[in-house]
């Protein structure tokens, strides 16, 4: 450790605090927010599970093994086999990359085209925002999975199609938050202070209204993450959805139903827990983001009333 | 009021007619030959898919197309035949509207009586632990998805009680029995995540609600607890609620979709499944439109308990 010496006080002293704050930053993050804390590491650690999914499974998730079949969960197999003796980790494992990619390619799509038309009808008005919300509110009147459904029949199957199905389905209701959040933000004071100087509307719809708008916006997105990956599951286990080899969580439930509901309930068990646990985390991070941002939901420092529905006020709504 | 309501009836007619133009072109612009997805893989001879447009009226100008099924949707048939079997839609349809009918009925009302009371609850309970049960009985009815509920409980139903839901769906009023195992499962799962939208929105609207001027008017001068929530509280917690009624009805339909298909039960939306599977295009167009338009009649639904609910609009009549 002799050649520190040489590189002088200051940089030693320096060194190893980053490292530290992050760390202790954390700690008090998790502590002190452990609503968003806690689903934001499982969205990290399932992402990171699709990611490298390769890595993570024990086995090739499309082998088949006769001799291993309808095996319960064990050391061997942690969360059991197949008919087919293929091992339902690594196939849940494989299926997290499947349904998390096109969860997330529809909110992506669902988030920039909704925001987009949200922006563009709020900001310009009159007969345009009309229209555009006319529209916006017949494909709200579909049920959400409807309109998917018949994305899929009519693109085919195909992993984008079903990204494009639910992406269409969302779209409307992302478009309405953010025409309401961006009218809003119009009417303020800065906003048309800008317009007064002559900013273009290039600039007030990117510089003002897209930002300050952002958060509400982001904090639904995240929670329709979930219902986009509940959409593919849906979508799959009707037979609608990703077409194989690819192991999907909807199709392995499926597979699990039709094929050996009974004799291995495990097949049927884990896919959906591994839905459920995502679904869960999205929406509990969704409605944490959601009331951090809500300056009506600050827990603000009030006496409490003599009734006990006092206490209760005002708290994160869980 | 009435006006109200005649308005909204009115808006009706519009907005269906928009989604009809959704749905079939959906399926008629979006690329890809449909005489191509119908047959699929399968090799067929030009002649015969020839055939096939003519009979399906593909070779006519879109507009035209359109005002055909359009005009076969209003005036009975809905839409033509199955493609798949030659079954008028219209036979089709009367044989599963009455499943999906009562299974959203069922839910409504099972949810209003349920989460009523159980927002209430929640909210004088205030932070105790029917509070902490109730919030995270409801978290679970929102993040569960209804398709893994419903195969867990098939499951274990299955696992524990060796009993499983019979397999033929029978009108309530040809077998009640028969009728009520196999519609109490679905009920109770739809009904979970309905009601949990509904107890979540009754909840902090009552919250907000106590801490209001009025009801410490009412305490001090000297209503009995029970009056100054009832009475004064929850008749304006009702109109969020109510409110949100309606904006989950397209939750209610596509968790009937669901829920139909894994209980086989015979309703619009196992049929939409079944049509999609088979790539039957005429039932699609006419049980999506179908569906659309059932989610409309529940928001109207929803508008008729609103003026009930609301003084404003009873007193404006």
């Amino acid at each position: 450790m002799k050649h520190h010496h040489d590189r002088g006080p200051r940089f030693r002293a320096s060194f190893p605090r980053p490292l530290a704050k992050a760390l202790s930053g954390t700690w008090v993050f998790a502590r002190t927010k452990a609503l968003i804390a806690v689903p934001m590491a499982v969205l990290v650690l399932l992402a990171t599970v699709a990611l490298f999914a390769d890595v993570v499974a024990t086995h090739d998730p499309l082998a088949q093994n006769v001799e291993q079949r309808l095996r319960p969960p064990g050391p061997g197999h942690y969360f059991g086999t197949d008919g087919f003796g293929r091992d339902i980790f690594s196939r849940v494992v494989h299926g997290a990359r499947v349904s998390l990619f096109v969860g997330f390619l529809a909110v992506s799509m669902a988030a920039v085209s909704g925001t987009g038309i949200g922006m563009f009808s709020a900001y310009w008005g009159g007969k345009l925002d009309l229209l555009v919300q006319r529209v916006v509110d017949v494909l709200l009147g579909f049920p959400f999975l409807v309109l998917a459904l018949m994305m899929v029949v009519a693109l085919g199957p195909s992993s984008t199609s079903v990204a494009i199905g639910i992406a269409l389905g969302l779209t409307p209701q992302v478009a309405r938050l953010s025409r309401a959040s961006a009218l809003s933000i119009k009417e303020e004071e800065y906003v048309k202070a800008a317009m007064v100087i002559g900013a273009s509307s290039y600039r007030i719809i990117w510089r003002h209204l897209l930002p300050n708008s952002g958060p509400p916006i982001l904090a639904q997105v995240t929670g329709y993450f979930g219902t986009a990956v509940v959409a593919e599951t849906t979508l799959s286990f009707l037979g609608l959805g990703v077409p194989p080899p690819f192991p999907s969580w909807g199709r392995m439930l499926q597979e699990g139903v039709r094929q050996y509901f009974e004799a291995a309930p495990w097949a049927t068990v884990f896919p959906g827990l591994a839905l459920s646990v995502s679904v869960l985390a999205c929406a509990l991070l969704g409605d944490a983001v959601r009331d951090l941002l809500d300056p009506r939901r600050v827990q603000t420092a009030q006496p409490r009333g003599q009734q006990g529905v006092r206490a209760g006020h005002r708290q994160a709504e869980l | 009021m009435r006006r109200h309501l005649a308005w909204r009836l009115a808006l009706i007619a519009p907005t269906a007619l928009a989604a009809s133009i959704v749905v079939f072109f959906a399926l008629r612009v979006l690329p890809g030959d449909i005489v191509r997805v119908i047959i699929g893989d399968v090799p067929v001879s030009p002649e015969v898919q020839e055939a096939l447009r003519e009979e399906l009226g593909l070779n006519d100008a879109l507009p035209i197309q359109y005002g055909r099924w359009l005009w076969s949707m209003v005036n009975g048939e809905f839409g033509g035949r199955s493609l798949e079997n030659g079954e008028p839609i219209r036979s089709i349809i009367s044989r599963h509207l009455p499943v999906t009918v009562l299974l959203a009925g069922y839910t409504v009302l099972l949810s209003i009586f349920v989460s009523v009371p159980l927002g209430v609850l929640a909210a004088v309970a205030g932070n105790r632990w029917p509070d902490y049960l109730i919030r995270v009985a409801t978290l679970g009815g929102l993040a569960l998805p209804n398709l893994w509920v419903a195969l867990l409980v098939l499951l274990g139903l299955l696992l524990f009680f060796r009993w499983s839901p019979p397999i033929i769906y029978t009108a309530p009023t040809a077998d009640p029995w028969n009728h009520m195992q196999m519609m109490v499962w679905p009920t109770l799962i739809l009904a979970w995540e309905y009601s949990s939208h509904l107890v979540r929105v009754t909840r902090s609207t009552m919250l907000e609600g106590l801490s209001q001027a009025y009801i410490t008017t009412a305490r001090s001068k000297g209503l009995s607890e029970r009056d100054v929530v009832l009475r004064h509280a929850l008749r304006n917690a009702l109109i969020p609620a109510v409110t949100m009624l309606g904006l989950q009805s397209g939750t209610l339909l596509s968790g009937a979709l669901i829920l139909e298909t894994i209980f086989g039960l015979p309703g619009i939306g196992r049929g939409l499944v079944q049509a999609a599977l088979a790539r039957d295009y005429p039932v699609i167009q006419s049980l999506a439109s179908l569906l659309v338009v059932l989610s409309l009649v529940v928001n109207l639904g929803v508008d008729i308990i609103y003026t009930l609910v609301d003084p404003r609009f009873s007193r404006a009549t």
